[in-house]
């Protein structure tokens, strides 16, 4: 059972992310990137990770790709035009890239052996009781200083859409 | 038959890391260009919360969610460089946006 929702979810995830990478028009490559986003809320869900596939669902899939979403139709964005790209990139990128990710799964096959195996309910420590209180004792002064980041980053955004800039 | 190796979970995060980095690399479109970042972080907290689960430790998921934080931070800053951009130039296209070159 754990296999079949792996794989279900895993191939969703991957096609849609290929999807987010070959579409032409931004708001298509959006709709791809929330399926993206729900396919990992389950895995998560699959790994034990309560609170963080609930947030993923929310903070992700809901606000973040709806800010998305809005500025892609405030900008009318339309669909990408077609130009040349120089001749290495042709050459070289997709076979680096390949690379880059061969690469990638043969450490994890090798760090990793067939043995150490996920099964859903093998870790329960991912409720949002478990998080909130690593996050108010362990990780309170990050916590905090997240609470900055989040204040600069919403002057900076008003500053930024409000000024006219040259 | 029941238990997924964990070596598929990081598979997994490999191969939507590598479709983001390529989508960051290959598009002219600035928005697909900011949703290829998002797409890589994605993979990242994958592989964190997978870790988390092989340790049996909470720290995991904490770090996921303060990169969760930090991207919708950098979303809405970054949107509205973009707003920005296409007020000042009327283009989305990260080949015509290159005042710092000249």
């Amino acid at each position: 059972m754990d296999v079949i929702l792996f794989l279900i979810f895993a191939i969703i995830a991957v096609v849609s992310a290929i999807n987010v990478v070959v579409q032409t028009h931004p708001i298509s490559s959006a709709v791809s990137l929330i399926g993206v986003m729900g396919s990992l809320a389950v895995l998560y869900l699959l790994l034990g990770a309560e609170f963080i596939a609930a947030a993923q669902v929310i903070v992700y899939a809901g606000a973040v790709m709806v800010l998305f979403i809005f500025v892609i139709l405030l900008l009318n964005a339309g669909a990408e035009t077609k130009r040349g790209r120089s001749f290495m990139v042709q050459l070289l990128g997709v076979p680096l890239l390949i690379a880059l990710l061969g690469l990638l799964v043969f450490f994890v096959d090798r760090l990793f052996p067939r043995s150490v195996t996920v099964h859903f309910g093998g870790f329960s420590g991912g409720s949002a009781q478990a998080v909130g209180r690593a996050l108010f004792t362990t990780y309170l002064l990050p916590f905090e200083v997240t609470s900055i980041l989040i204040l600069i980053a919403i002057l900076g955004a008003i500053v930024l859409a409000r000024k006219e800039l040259d | 038959m029941s238990a997924v190796p964990i070596s598929w979970y990081l598979t997994l995060s490999a191969v939507i890391f590598a479709l983001g980095v390529a989508g960051f690399l290959f598009r002219h479109n600035i928005i697909t260009v900011f949703m290829s970042i998002e797409l890589m972080l994605n993979a990242v907290n994958l592989s964190f919360v997978t870790f988390s689960y092989q340790l049996k430790q909470v720290n995991g998921h904490l770090f996921t969610f303060f990169v969760m934080v930090v991207a919708a931070a950098e979303a809405a800053v970054g949107l509205a460089i973009i707003l920005t951009v296409f007020k000042n130039r009327s283009t989305l296209n990260i080949d015509d946006i290159d005042s710092m070159k000249n």
